[in-house]
């Protein structure tokens, strides 16, 4: 049985759920507009949570946030749960199945089959929408966002990676699904503007003494680069840098860890709320992305050992993050007062 | 980012691509499919040798018998006995016992099993030198 599920691509696979999801019951949405409205958009550089024994750098906020929030923006009825036993955890998610309701599973991507061996981070935060289950060769169908068609998993694989044991998150089986959605959209304007606000106030309202989250995160990473080469040496150091590169590119982020796909969201508010300050603050959401891009550049010339052009220093990185937290500290702030 | 400036370096992908958001010539933000990054790929190469350097030591001190192929499947994997521990459910002090080579060849077909399963191989090549440092 397979529940007909429009399966979309998305850039992230959290919101990629979601939009999915959201678009099943009648509700269409963008990614960017589920990312703003859920004010997604964070930065954590985080010392004392380890990936592959070196800090964990995020771009957005915590996984599994995003459902909740919509969930609540939206006025939806939906329900998450988590499960001790996994026979339980499976048996449920049949049970919801055959009810024709698509079902979303935060699992580990190390034991995908389907994923590329490079692409295996021990990191159990992806997310994919199970729509069915094949009862000839048992195989669920799975929609997964990062990938541009549906494909299959056998129930041994799907148990296996909901119940991922190692990486940065032991995983408990969480699945989440909607129940109900409203008859109809609640005021619209009102939530882009609301959940603009709080985006100022999670990348801004910290205190000094709280350095790894927001701004005060990006300022961190830029103070912390510079002393890599000699915390680490020039190797490992590297290493460090290439796992920031690959958590502001590679992890589905829609470029430039999700800079990008805020400013498409706030274009999107612009058009809703009739701000149209906001495409002004898009444009610079943008120049803030294009920065971003260029600390990806900058910093990938560190890893080749003989390129030449021209070459840059952990400092030169450092000051160029640096100027990023003082733009994006100056653009949330300013944000904040014009909706 | 420029809608023609999204970056169609293929390499890692497969075939399969991944969406980027750019702004067209209107200024209006559209999404476009990305093969990959030639600077994506440069941190992954990187990341990618340096597992492959590793492993490459690794191996020279199985054939000395200074450790077990454990060790090496562990690290091609990406890896730490921690990592290993979490995922197998055995301990990190039986771990590292069996990091002796001659521990490692008494072990039980349930144990090779435990930990082949996590290192996504069969028995089989858990046991064997391999040929290639692939």
């Amino acid at each position: 049985m397979e529940i007909t599920f429009e399966h979309k691509q998305s850039a992230h696979c959290e919101s990629g759920v979601i939009v999915n999801m959201l678009n099943h019951y009648g509700i269409k949405l963008s990614e960017p507009m589920v990312l703003g409205l859920t004010y997604g958009l964070f930065f954590t550089h985080m010392p004392f949570v380890k990936m592959s024994g070196m800090a964990v750098t995020s771009f957005r906020t915590f996984p599994g946030m995003l459902f909740s929030r919509i969930s609540k923006m939206l006025n939806m009825q939906s329900s998450m749960r988590r499960y001790i036993i996994q026979s339980h955890a499976m048996r449920d998610l049949d049970a919801l199945l055959s009810d024709g309701i698509p079902v979303g599973c935060v699992v580990g991507m190390y034991y995908l089959p389907y994923m590329p061996f490079e692409y295996r981070f021990h990191f159990n935060g992806h997310n994919i929408c199970i729509v069915g289950k094949d009862e000839q060769s048992n195989e669920y169908i799975v929609s997964d966002p990062m990938l541009n068609a549906k494909v299959r998993l056998l129930p041994r694989d799907l148990q296996k990676v909901r119940f991922a044991k190692g990486g940065t998150y032991p995983l408990l089986g969480q699945m989440y699904w909607i129940n109900k959605v409203p008859d109809s959209l609640p005021d619209m304007p009102m939530l882009v503007r609301k959940a603009i606000h709080k985006n100022c106030w999670w990348m801004t309202s910290q205190p000094q003494c709280v350095t790894f989250a927001g701004v005060n995160g990006i300022e961190l990473l830029s103070r912390r680069i510079t002393k890599w080469e000699d915390e680490f040496g020039p190797r490992r150091a590297a290493l460090n840098l290439a796992q920031v590169i690959r958590m502001l590119e590679e992890i589905g982020t829609g470029g430039a860890g999700f800079r990008f796909m805020y400013a498409a969201f706030l274009q999107e508010a612009a058009q809703m709320t009739g701000v149209n300050t906001l495409n002004e603050f898009s444009e610079r959401m943008t120049q803030i992305g294009d920065m971003w891009r260029d600390f990806a550049y900058r910093s990938a010339r560190m890893f080749k050992k003989r390129s030449s052009g021209e070459q840059y220093t952990y400092s030169d990185l450092s000051c160029l993050l640096h100027e990023i937290a003082q733009n994006e500290r100056q653009f949330f702030t300013e944000l904040n007062k014009v909706v | 980012m420029k809608v023609g400036d999204v970056p169609q370096d293929s390499k890692y992908l497969n075939g399969n691509s991944e969406i980027n958001y750019a702004v067209d010539d209107n200024g209006r933000y559209q999404q476009i499919a990305s093969t990959g990054w030639s600077v994506k790929n440069d941190a992954l190469d990187f990341v990618m040798d340096d597992i492959n350097e590793e492993c490459a030591e690794i191996l020279e001190r199985v054939k000395l018998g200074e450790t077990s192929l454990l060790e090496y499947y562990a690290a091609k994997n990406v890896m730490s006995l921690e990592l290993l521990s979490r995922y197998t459910g055995i301990s990190l002090r039986k771990i590292r016992q069996h990091l002796d080579p001659h521990k490692f060849a008494e072990l039980d077909e349930s144990v090779l099993l435990k930990y082949a399963d996590a290192l996504r191989i069969s028995v089989d090549e858990l046991t064997t030198f391999p040929q290639t440092d692939q």
